[in-house]
């Protein structure tokens, strides 16, 4: 006997085109324009950030940094569709998500320019620190949604990993941990398109990512990641049903720029590969969109600009004025310092760590 | 030819692989991009994706089946993007690759050359700054090799591929671009398992590795203090007879690394000088490591990592004794 026991498939869902169109039926109604205009104004925020970011590090005022630049819908439609108690469980890009869920600008450039110091401000708004181990921090928000369906808070949790990061065993751990323990969360691929070097054909023979649930048992879904109007539906769906476990989102978007300021694109990706993205840009649709309904024009971008430049100047004034400690290495490696490590940074402290005439800064 | 720590490793890998058929590279990004820092540059035009393979996204993917390649009679080169994310992979080695010949008495072995960048002091991201050495000593059965210059790094790395064995061969980021050295264009090797000699003195004896090489090279320089300074090369199996003679010569020893100073290599290196050479010496070891805590992030580096002063410090307390 032989009898089909499984059949399963992906839906891609998109509800505004590259143009700025959007499909009404798919629109959520609590996506007013109002929201939208917000959402534009995250993204661009996002990315002026970018900007700066990428401008500090080649002053050498900042450390190696990731940039968003063409992901900001993933990022943004992600948290907007979170509700206050919610929490989010980052990887190494996820600017845009602290930027809308109020992480202050200031703590961001700080942390970027290489001090831990800079992500204290994370547990205020429901998030934790960047994770660099790519993958590993999926199974935190497993367990972290899981506390929460524990102890009936009724919050959810989002998590965000690379195509890259798919490859892990820790990614497929996590949706199968999710998936026993019914955890309230949403994995959320932003698929760019790139791991480093290596494009998104080179990690797997899947033609989708979002079939990876299939495997766990979970729901999957493929979504225009560069529509954040369909981001933060598909990711709302999945936290309006998340009392009944988790989903994983696949978000198609592109890494516009270069992987981090360490690395090279030029090496192994045909400028022609980045310009076909170009037109579907996740900032422009939404304008274009705006422009249409005559709630955006020129004068309002540019007044936009300015406030963001300015915002982002006075954050990065405050972050350069931050004071460094380096005795605070010490202080919070346990709850209660031992006095083996007392003993070292009484040590340090008293020879000034050491440091000779033109060591250090 | 004139060769950085980068050219030289790169220089090596393409004599290995035109050598042998067997082998093989593997990585995240070591074909078309060369590598993160570029040491498998141009290797993957040379010999195409069969011999310079893009992996996917896993370390642990990348260790395992690589197992499975030496187990079949390949011999696997595989990097692991950086020493911080090779955890992911700690199973596959410490208890595969170093277990299959003991495990078998011997029928079964895993030759395989695990490379992957370690230390700091280059201003990158968590994650990327560890000095992992102790772990995988500790696990036994595997030979660790951390050079620290380009002439020791390509025969290593060539006496590595010789061995039948799993073998890490750590490299130092701050290393590999740090300075030329004249390297011999064909094949050599530098012995695993055996010591160098950066200098050799009479007042006291250095022993260390990796990055601390150059900071300790300076620090006796700057002192003018007659020194051997004992390049550890290869951390497992430790070479205790050049340790040991240098010891009993100048009845002073300082160890030196970048790696936290707990239960590290210093200790292991000051435990066997204190079991064999106790009374030979005319003070206590002194051990000059980074604070016991995890590598912090970039803007504190040069208050964790050792630097020249701290080891001066111990140089005028040793003497002093
Ligand atoms: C476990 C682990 N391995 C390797 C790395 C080095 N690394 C950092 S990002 C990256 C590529 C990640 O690609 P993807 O998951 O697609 O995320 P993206 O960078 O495109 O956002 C790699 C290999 C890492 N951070 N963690
Ligand atoms: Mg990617």
């Amino acid at each position: 006997m032989e009898k089909r026991v499984f059949d399963g498939s992906i839906n891609y869902i998109q509800i505004m085109d590259e143009n700025g169109n959007v499909d009404e039926n798919l629109r959520p109604k609590e996506l007013t324009d109002g929201i939208i205009l917000q959402m534009y104004k995250y993204m661009s925020l996002t990315r002026a950030l970018d900007a700066k970011m990428l401008s500090l590090q080649r002053q050498g005022r900042a450390a190696t940094y990731g940039p968003s630049l063409g992901e900001e819908a993933a990022q943004v439609g992600s948290a907007m569709a979170m509700g206050p108690k919610d929490f989010f469980v980052p990887n190494f890009r996820q600017h845009g998500t602290y930027i809308t869920r109020g992480m202050p600008l200031d703590a961001l450039i700080l942390y970027w320019k290489g001090y831990e110091e800079g992500i204290m401000p994370a547990r205020k708004i429901n998030a934790i620190p960047y994770i660099v181990p790519v993958s590993t921090q999926l199974l935190h928000a497993v367990g972290l949604a899981y506390s929460q369906l524990y102890q009936n808070t009724g919050a959810s949790v989002i998590t965000f990993v690379g195509d890259g990061g798919t490859s892990e065993g820790n990614f497929y751990e996590s949706m199968n941990f999710a998936g026993i323990l019914k955890a309230p969360v949403a994995i959320i691929i932003e698929n760019n398109q790139w791991a480093i070097s290596e494009p998104r054909s080179r990690q797997t023979v899947a033609p989708t990512l979002a079939q990876k649930a299939i495997a766990a048992g979970i729901p999957g879904v493929q979504v225009d990641g560069n529509d954040v109007l369909a981001v933060y539906k598909v990711v709302r769906d999945a936290l309006t049903n998340a009392k009944n476990g988790p989903t994983l989102i696949e978000c198609i978007t592109y890494r516009m720029s270069m992987h981090t300021t360490a690395d090279d694109p030029t090496k192994y990706r045909p400028d022609a590969d980045v310009e076909k993205w170009k037109p579907r840009d996740p900032i422009l649709r939404v304008g274009n969109y705006l422009r249409k309904k005559a709630l955006w024009d020129d004068s309002k971008q540019s007044a936009m600009e300015e406030e963001h430049r300015q915002t982002i100047d006075a954050a990065v004034e405050k972050a350069e004025q931050f004071k460094k400690d380096p005795k605070s290495m010490f202080e919070n490696i346990y709850a209660t310092m031992p006095a083996m490590l007392k003993e070292e940074e009484d040590a340090a402290v008293s020879a000034q760590f050491w440091m000779q005439k033109n060591d250090g800064e | 030819m004139m060769a950085n720590m980068v050219t030289a490793i790169n220089n090596a890998l393409d004599l290995i692989l035109q050598e042998d058929d067997k082998a093989i590279i593997l990585g995240e990004d070591v074909g078309k991009d060369g590598g993160v820092f570029r040491v498998t540059d141009g290797l993957f035009d040379k010999y195409g994706d069969r011999r310079v393979m893009d992996t996917p996204l896993s370390e642990s993917g990348i260790i395992g089946t690589s197992i499975g390649m030496a187990l079949g009679g390949m011999h696997p080169i595989p990097e692991v993007q950086f020493a911080g994310f090779m955890y992911l992979a700690f199973d596959q080695l410490v208890n595969h690759a170093n277990r299959y010949r003991s495990r078998t008495r011997g029928t079964w072995n895993v030759p395989m050359v695990v490379r992957t960048p370690i230390s700091g002091g280059v201003r990158t991201l968590e994650h990327h700054s560890e000095s992992p050495e102790a772990l995988y000593s500790h696990a036994g059965g595997l030979t660790v090799v951390i050079p620290s210059n380009p002439y020791d790094a390509k025969g290593l790395l060539i006496a590595a591929s010789h061995m039948n064995d799993t073998v890490l061969f750590l490299e130092p980021t701050k290393l590999y671009r740090l300075f030329k050295q004249d390297v011999p264009e064909g094949i050599y090797e530098v012995p695993i398992g055996k010591a160098g000699i950066v200098s050799e003195g009479e007042d006291l004896s250095i022993i260390t590795y990796g990055t601390m090489v150059p900071v300790v090279k300076n620090a006796v320089s700057k002192r003018k203090v007659s020194a051997d300074i004992i390049d550890v090369r290869t951390i497992n199996p430790i070479d205790e007879k050049t340790i040991l003679d240098s010891a009993k010569k100048t009845g002073k020893v300082i160890i030196v690394h970048e790696a936290p100073l707990s239960f590290g290599v210093g200790a292991e290196i000051s435990a066997r000088i204190a079991e064999k050479a106790m009374f030979e010496l005319d003070s206590p070891i002194i051990r000059v490591g980074s604070p016991s805590l995890p590598y912090p992030f970039p803007q504190y580096e040069d208050y964790y990592v050792p630097n020249e002063g701290k080891v001066i410090a111990a140089i005028d307390k040793i003497l002093s004794e």
